[in-house]
């Protein structure tokens, strides 16, 4: 076998044997589930437990409303039952759990009552009740005052109308719904993987390097494999590593996904969905997810996949061999800070620019960022789903295999000299001495 | 012919120069020390012919050839600062070591176990080699270093860092390696292991080949027409020397023997015995012949 895939195949076996491999595959799905599940176990959490609360309502703003969101409302006539009674009640009796309070108001001021109401509850008040009685106490003092000016409430509600911009994209074909806000969700997910997978296993790289170095089992490895092929061999197991992982993550989480959706915890079910359109409360979010599918659709799924493998890759490789070299200029993980700046630095600045990018996905800002080998993979990544022309992505992906090309030789160069030299730490001048210097 | 040819070997690093027209020749089945003081370019000379670090002027030859890709499977070399991966199991590490060599999987293999059983390695095949001592670690580089067979052997400082019982084997293996006729070069300042093991040497001092040949070669070149006689008797007593002899010193040595030393003609010794036999009760009567200790002091301290 050829020496470079010995190289990768070691990598490959030892690393996919580690007990941490296994339990971080294992433990990203079951993240990733956890994450896509917490707002439908917390509204389940929250619907259970109900809260029973005493109104003692000064103003008479309330016409005894039995129920909000959250909370059953009990009422108390406030000539009868005062602050503190009422609070006792909430203090003794174990069926009461707390009381709304709303004072007198003062000088026949009705806002003041209003601004003034007090939520007494045995622990902490669930965020949203508070809020469910503020406007329910709003609600209520609105209509009150449409009637004082002798307006009727229901004509107010009648005279509303519900409005709706769809945004359309004119191209040669024609025109097609934008769908902003998938197309900037499609192309920040795929920023977010690629930037997390040139991360985690970039250092992995340069882990890699600094332990061949430091057991110096790296002198005898040079004699028979080039430093170059050495250096790709590592790269390329450890990427084949990840991109396993990735597999893996990628099948378990839809398995669980589509398990825990059978069990309609994710996407609501076919018969409540009808029930309630039938009640006109869910249609405007049906037709958001209808939307939604449809722009999905018209993203061009295989062109974009085909393209965030690219820019996966060409990133990781890009920066791969750069972390190899730090790897390798250096004897110890904690001498590589003053050299991971200037890798980290463009990515994480990317990130940030990410929102700019999304907001003026073909603004100079945007394409520039896209053009750069630096950060061409998250930013061209996000400008993708919003429909790129095909010269800048064909510029682009010229530029960042240059650009791979250019840091592998670099790095190769750096990787030769580096990993047999021991003690100085080097500076950038003694890098620069070493990427000039002959073999 | 040669096992290793260089000429003119040149390498200089960002802040000095290594090699500064560096010879060497190393003859087929020789078992060659190559001497100097620390910084003298041993290092840089035997990296060059791994083709680890390559010349930046002159020609590197491996039995007559150019030292090409093949040449790592020729060779095998064990640097001075050596390690294995800790976290890989034994017999693994070994594997892939012999694998990045050009051994098949079951050649290795088979190797590998013979190996594993002469030095009575057996049960660590699937250990990993942090639970490993450092002498078993060192018995697992050398296999290793070996395990391919290769005709020429280089060792850098091969007795540094291995524990005196370690070293004693690696020495039988070293000789037992040159008697099956595989040439060895090895590197070391210690020049008690050189006499004993050394067929021929060479002295690298500052970036330069500045002594080299046959032990015997190097002892003959470098007589200097010293001789000493002992004899026994309490107190020195006074010599009838033959012409162009010249006594340098006369002492007591030791209980009964005293010691003469003489300044002749190289090849005296038989003339210069036959004069004095008569006169004394000879003891012993030798040609002082430099050590090579003694060589290397001079040279280095020459240049």
């Amino acid at each position: 076998m050829k020496p470079f895939l010995l190289v990768a195949q070691r990598e490959i076996t030892t690393r996919v044997r580690k007990k941490s491999f296994l339990v971080m595959t294992l433990l990203g799905p079951v993240l990733f589930v956890g994450l896509m599940l917490a707002p439908a176990l917390i509204a389940m959490s929250s619907e259970t437990e109900d809260l029973n609360l005493i109104v003692v309502d000064h103003s008479y703003v309330l016409p005894g409303t039995p129920k909000v969101e959250g909370a059953n409302l009990a009422y108390f006539d406030p000539k009868e039952v005062s602050e503190e009674q009422a609070l006792e009640l909430v203090r003794t009796r174990e069926d009461v759990d707390g009381l709304l309070y709303v004072p007198e108001s003062i000088n026949s001021d009705p806002e003041f009552s209003l601004q003034n109401a007090k939520l007494y509850t045995e622990g902490t008040a669930p965020l949203g009740v508070a809020s469910e009685l503020e406007s329910l106490l709003e609600r209520f003092a609105y209509e009150g005052k449409l009637r004082h000016f002798g307006v009727d409430p229901a004509v107010v509600t009648k005279a509303k109308s519900e409005a709706s911009v769809q945004a359309f994209e004119l191209s040669d074909e024609g025109s097609e719904a934008s769908g902003t806000e998938i197309k900037t969700a499609a192309g920040f997910f795929a920023g977010i993987l690629i930037y997390m997978f040139t991360f985690l296993y970039a250092a992995q790289i340069m882990r890699g390097v600094i332990e061949e170095k430091t057991s110096r089992i790296v002198e005898v490895l040079v004699t028979t494999v080039k430093p170059a092929q050495l250096m790709l061999g590592k790269i390329l197991g450890i990427a084949t590593v990840g991109l396993l992982q990735f597999g893996i993550w990628i099948a378990l989480t839809a398995l669980a996904a589509t398990a825990i959706g059978s069990m309609g915890l994710l996407s609501p079910d076919p018969e409540q969905v009808a029930a309630l359109s039938a009640a006109g409360q869910a249609a405007p979010e049906l037709s958001g997810i209808q939307s939604a599918l449809g722009t999905l659709d018209s993203l061009n799924l295989p062109a974009l996949i085909g393209m965030f493998v690219f820019y996966f890759l060409s990133g990781y490789l890009f920066y791969g061999a750069l972390f190899a070299a730090v790897g390798a200029a250096v004897d110890s993980e904690t001498d590589t800070q003053q050299f991971m700046l200037p890798l980290t630095l463009p990515l994480v600045l990317t990130f940030i620019l990410a929102t700019s990018i999304m907001e003026n996905p073909h603004g100079p800002l945007a394409v520039a960022l896209s053009m750069i080998p630096f950060s061409a993979p998250i930013a061209m990544m996000i400008r993708i789903p919003f429909g790129v022309p095909w010269y800048e992505v064909a510029a682009s992906m010229s530029l960042m295999v240059l650009g791979f090309l250019g840091t592998v030789w670099i790095a190769g160069r750096i990787y030769r000299v580096g990993i047999l030299s021991y003690g100085k730490k080097p500076t950038y001048a003694d890098l620069w001495k070493w990427i000039r210097m002959k073999p | 012919m040669n096992a290793l040819t260089a000429t003119g070997l040149h390498k200089r690093y960002a802040s000095h120069h290594a090699l500064r027209g560096l010879d060497m020749e190393i003859p087929h089945g020789s078992l060659f020390g190559l001497l100097g003081p620390n910084g003298a370019g041993k290092t840089t000379f035997i990296r060059i012919a791994n083709r680890i670090l390559a010349p930046d002027e002159g020609r590197i030859e491996l039995f007559g050839a150019p030292l090409g890709p093949d040449a790592t499977k020729r060779i095998g070399y064990l640097p001075e600062e050596r390690g294995l991966y800790k976290g890989m199991k034994v017999g693994e590490q070994a594997m892939y070591l012999a694998q990045l060599r050009g051994l098949s999987t079951s050649d290795a293999k088979q190797r590998l176990r013979a190996w594993f059983e002469r030095w009575e390695l057996q049960g660590w095949w699937d250990k990993k080699v942090s639970d490993l001592s450092k002498g078993m670690a060192q018995k697992v580089q050398f296999i290793t270093t070996v395990l391919h067979e290769p005709e020429l052997l280089i060792f850098d400082e091969p007795f540094s860092g291995f524990d005196p019982i370690n070293a004693q084997l690696i020495r039988e293996e070293m000789l037992r390696l040159n008697r099956e006729g595989r040439t060895l070069i090895f590197s070391t300042h210690r020049m008690e292991s050189v006499e004993e093991l050394c067929s021929h040497i060479a002295l690298i001092n500052q970036g330069q080949n500045v002594l080299h040949g046959s032990i015997q070669e190097l002892k003959d070149r470098h007589r200097s027409g010293q001789f000493v006689l002992r004899y026994r008797s309490e107190d020195p007593t006074s010599l009838n020397l033959p012409e162009g002899a010249e006594l340098t010193d006369h002492r007591r040595e030791a209980q009964g023997i005293v010691a003469a030393r003489f300044r002749a003609e190289i090849d005296d010794a038989s003339r210069l015995l036959a004069a004095l036999a008569p006169q004394v009760n000879v003891y012993q009567f030798e040609e002082v012949v430099p050590s090579i200790h003694d060589l290397f002091v001079q040279t280095v301290q020459g240049a």
